[in-house]
């Protein structure tokens, strides 16, 4: 049990590593919005493992928050790359 | 410019944005045992505001509302200074808080504390401070 756990963790770090590279060297915008976004389902991910791992049910609040900053702030970053800012002052 | 169609942002936002209110509301009461409070839970309430903001404007929501979050957040730093203060007018050192366990008719036994008060101070000037963050940087020209 313990070793698929870890092994997870390790498989997760990898794949965080590769976003990352993404963010960094990514050639548009979208793709660092979008390795921005699955940053967001990583942690989630590790945070949810972690939960396993120490057998407490303490930061299932920490996941949906980050669930709901992660869904907002993708949305603001598609809005800001459709139009050019994010928030309307007064709808037409 | 075209005219925007978001139809699938604004159903969306409808549902979500009640969702994430209850949600923040269930963080700012969890503060005393579990992880939470009155910092987070306003944030939270803040990012839910920050949804309605993103998927309508600012101007129909600030309608709406019919708060000022300028006053909202001065609002909240008094309430939070008052039971501070409100603690040393009863002798006791600045921000000394009490609880006590009463009877409640639906609740049953319920320990109620007087940190709450202070809580919802906090929540209230969190959720003025970043709400008028976000509108004033989101206001200032399109």
């Amino acid at each position: 049990m313990e070793a698929i756990l870890k092994l997870s963790l390790l498989l997760i770090v990898l794949s965080i590593l590769a976003t990352v590279f993404r963010l960094v060297r990514g050639p548009s915008v979208p793709d660092r919005v979008q390795a921005l976004d699955m940053l967001g389902f990583l942690i989630i991910s590790t945070t949810a493992i972690f939960t396993i791992f120490i057998r407490s049910t303490a930061f299932f609040e920490v996941i949906l928050l980050i669930g709901i900053l992660s869904f907002i702030s993708t949305v603001a970053f598609a809005r800001f790359i459709e139009r050019g800012y994010a928030i309307d002052r007064k709808s037409d | 410019m075209k005219k925007s169609n978001d139809v699938i942002l604004r159903t969306v936002a409808k549902v979500a944005s009640v969702i994430i209110f209850t949600f923040a509301i269930n963080l700012f009461f969890s503060g005393h045992h579990n992880p939470g409070g009155g910092f987070i839970g306003g944030l939270a309430f803040a990012a839910g505001l920050t949804l309605l903001f993103l998927s309508y404007d600012i101007a129909s929501v600030y309608n709406n509302s019919m708060l000022d979050f300028k006053v909202l957040g001065a609002v909240g730093v008094l309430i939070a200074v008052l039971t501070g203060v409100a603690a040393m007018v009863l002798g006791k050192s600045f921000l000394t808080h009490n609880v006590a366990r009463i009877n409640l008719p639906l609740f049953g036994a319920t320990q109620l504390a007087t940190s709450v008060i202070f809580d919802i101070g906090v929540a209230l000037a969190v959720i003025g401070t970043a709400v008028t963050i976000i509108m004033s940087i989101g206001n200032d020209r399109q």
